[in-house]
């Protein structure tokens, strides 16, 4: 393999693009997730030499014989004083075919928590699970976390391969399960590898212990899934965040709508809607940072000019007329609780939804559900941290909000604590898990938790 | 696929899927392009919930690249955000030749904390090694309160220290500028919550997600100018804790130091006392750019001796207040 540097020492010139992969990382220390970063940063050249030389005297100082790759990942003080991690951490390498932002999210505390924060922007999510255990419950907490975040591609690492004698049929039944359980929950697409971490055996390089594997290696996958998809089917979204009006000798009338296109693309000359309000105008220029352009798409961040100069600020969203999402002023989402204090029913929150932030208040919290058996609990009157469940809100003003499902950017919102400003809970509209028969063409098994 | 490809006709998008290894989907961005949206993204959505930005401008790449993109989002019309200097005393002329320059050529208005003013005034004691770093934080702080900034931009960048791995783009700060990274809230999708307390203020971190070697190809692509000491060039330095720190009066070389004349660059600018230059021959854009994409050390590996100090170092001053 090329190395890393070279390759970027040879890009510069032409400054061709690569593209940018998120993805998220999920499991324990146990499953061997954090030797899976650190052969990942390590074998794709992306730890540099001061880097490895803190990392080494570090493992000599706690009397490891080699460095331990874990140890790339560590963070803060509090952290290794503890051996645990509390917080995710966000990591870059590159090759020469991509640029990488992983999520490292820890498995100990606060799991649910920090893997939803990580999933939340991810492209991808890596499963890891060890060969001897196979899919525990917590692995099935984890695909939960990934399908209902809607993350589009799942890896499943099969880790520890060396300890099962690199067999075969031990990859295949955990890859079948795993498999089978995530394709209920609605995951689209699910990739499983075989790996060893620690041996670096299908990490970057292919195994040479594993000749029944035809597939490609953790990183072969990173570098090709792809990141985009055709966008012209996708409902268009664009959140106003801020109107641009110079007032100058040069610019007397200039007025622009600043905003990062949230879903699908905008046309120059298509008609559009701005809710909630429901004016409708015209698209008279798209402006994508200094360049006129005819159309822009997600995740440009442009100005939109309209033709007639109708009443628009921060918190709109313009939308093409002949798609328009209802608005609502009631709400029924999944939401996860991340604050440390209950969301409790009748509490008076701020729902901040895109570039609008309302009042609301919590109607009602139907359920609550157990992600490692999908169990649900009705009425339980309360969510504590980490707790997912179903609420119903209720906003002071209408919000045109679309299905999660439908799109990740505006079906997604946080409830904030008006009183201090604390995140209390990540939410999304909509249905919680995808509907297996829309992923298998197969009704999902009875479980209890249709919600 | 035919929509798809006269979709990147004609918007100049660097993110063309020509000459990309990838076989992606005509939309998707390219890193530089990706990146960029998400600055832009970011100071907008400040410029929209703020009352009294200010971006922490030292007149290094990283807050030049900071500066470069708030004038893309807001264009045509002005930046709305004056610029912060934490002035050690210990500067490097060129950059603020660079500094004053540019606050002239966009109209910016520029507040300066100045330590040499609370070591004169006897507030600061200078340090037995010289260092002025970590002294700006009090000034810092003072400047932030008497101004009431409620959101702060600074250039920090996740990928440049372990502490920062742990940083979010919007990081809440109390009235003393500390930061709790048990207190930072969770980020999640593109969703900032900035609300903070009379007297609190955010730190916004529109770089979070750029590597040293992204800031430099964007500054390529861009074609922006920089203070020439980022380029190699002849100069008396003197060698300490393994780095070529530049001879003057903030009080190097000390005995037993030998001052030799060098061909170096800088990699990062800070205080003169603590920030060292590289040995170099790349005195363009191009070649630094080779440069430290071969280059088998971090940034601040090679050129920062305040976070030589400990394991922790980062750690400790971001909690104090520091950027």
């Amino acid at each position: 393999m090329t190395s890393t540097i070279d390759t970027a020492a040879g890009e510069l010139a032409g400054l061709s693009a690569t593209t940018l992969l998120r993805f998220a990382t999920a499991g324990s220390v146990d499953d061997g997730k954090s030797t899976l970063v650190g052969r990942l940063l390590h074998d794709s050249k992306s730890v540099l030499a001061d880097q490895l030389e803190a990392v080494e005297h570090a493992s000599r100082s706690r009397g490891a014989e080699g460095p331990d790759l874990a140890l790339l990942t560590d963070g803060l003080r509090a952290e290794r004083e503890q051996g645990i991690t509390i917080d995710v951490a966000y990591r870059y390498f590159a090759t020469p075919r991509r640029r990488f932002i992983l999520a490292d999210t820890p498995g100990h505390v606060q799991y649910t928590r920090n893997m939803v924060t990580g999933a939340s922007t991810a492209d991808l999510a890596v499963v890891l699970v060890d060969a001897r255990n196979g899919v525990i419950e917590q692995t099935r907490r984890h695909a939960a976390v990934a399908a209902l975040l809607r993350v589009p591609h799942v890896v499943l690492a099969v880790n520890k391969m060396d300890l099962v004698a690199y067999e075969e049929k031990v990859f295949a039944k955990i890859a079948e399960e795993f498999t089978a359980y995530a394709g209920e929950l609605g995951v689209p697409e699910i990739t499983a590898i075989p790996i060893s971490a620690l041996a670096g055996d299908n990490v970057v390089e292919p195994s040479s212990n594993m000749d029944w594997y035809g597939g490609p290696t953790v990183l072969e996958h990173l570098e090709t899934v792809p990141v985009s998809h055709d966008l012209t089917s996708c409902h268009a979204r664009l959140p106003v965040q801020y109107v641009i009006r110079p007032q100058t000798a040069e610019h007397p009338d200039y007025r622009g709508y600043a905003g990062q296109i949230a879903a699908g693309t905008f046309r120059v000359g298509e008609s559009v809607t701005v809710l909630p309000s429901g004016r409708t105008s015209k698209v008279a220029g798209i402006d994508l940072l200094g360049k006129p352009v005819d159309v822009a798409w997600t995740p440009q961040s442009v100005t939109v000019l309209l033709e007639d100069d109708i009443d628009v600020s921060r918190g709109d969203l313009l939308v093409p007329s002949s798609d328009t999402p209802s608005t609502s002023q009631d709400i029924a989402a999944t939401v996860c609780h991340v604050a440390d204090t209950p969301l409790v029913v009748g509490q008076r929150v701020l729902l901040k939804h895109t570039t609008r932030t309302v009042k609301a208040i919590v109607k009602q919290i139907p359920s609550r559900l157990t992600l490692d058996d999908l169990s649900q609990h009705p009425n339980p009157g309360q969510l504590v941290a980490n707790d997912i469940g179903r609420v119903l809100v209720r906003t002071a003003e209408p919000l045109a909000l679309d299905a999660y499902a439908d799109s990740r950017r505006t079906g997604s919102f946080l409830l904030i604590d008006p009183a201090d400003g604390t995140t209390l809970a990540a939410g999304m509209a909509g249905e919680a898990f995808a509907k297996a028969e829309d992923a298998h063409g197969a009704p999902a098994d009875d479980e209890g938790w249709d919600f | 696929m035919t929509t798809a490809a006269s979709v990147n006709e004609g918007t100049g998008n660097s993110g063309d899927a020509e000459g990309s290894p990838v076989s992606d989907s005509p939309y998707a961005l390219s890193h530089l392009d990706a990146l960029e949206s998400e600055a832009v993204h970011i100071f907008r959505e400040v410029a929209g919930e703020f009352e009294r930005p200010v971006i922490l401008f030292s007149g290094g790449k990283d807050s030049i690249v900071m500066l470069h993109l708030a004038l893309k989002a807001f264009a045509p019309a002005p930046v709305p955000f004056a610029l912060l200097h934490v002035d050690t005393g210990h500067n490097f002329p060129e950059v603020i030749e660079y500094r004053d320059r540019v606050v002239a050529e966009h109209g910016l208005r520029l507040h300066v904390a100045s330590v040499q003013d609370y070591i004169d005034r006897g507030v600061l004691r200078e340090r037995p090694d010289g260092t002025r770093n970590p002294l700006q934080t009090l000034p810092l702080t003072e400047k932030i309160q008497a101004e009431r900034f409620d959101a702060v931009f600074g250039g920090g960048r996740r990928d440049e220290e372990k502490a920062r791995a742990k940083e979010r783009v919007f990081s809440l700060r109390d009235e003393f500028s500390q930061w709790d990274p048990r207190r930072q809230r969770p980020e999640l999708w593109q969703l900032y919550n900035g609300r903070h307390a009379p007297g609190e203020h955010v730190r916004v971190f529109p770089l979070s997600n750029w590597t040293e070697l992204d800031v430099w190809q964007y500054i390529a692509r861009e074609s922006i100018a920089l203070p020439e000491i980022y380029f190699a060039h002849e100069r008396d330095v003197f060698k300490r804790s393994g780095m070529w720190l530049t001879a003057g009066d903030w009080g190097g070389p000390k005995d037993g130091e030998d001052v030799v004349r060098r061909q170096v660059r800088y990699r990062t600018v800070g205080d003169m006392s603590c920030t060292g230059a590289v040995d170099s021959d790349a005195t363009t854009l191009a070649a630094v750019i080779t440069e430290i994409a071969a280059s088998r050390l971090t940034e601040r590996g090679a050129t920062r001796a305040d976070d030589k100090l400990s394991e922790a170092a980062m750690e400790d001053r971001k909690r104090e207040g520091y950027f």
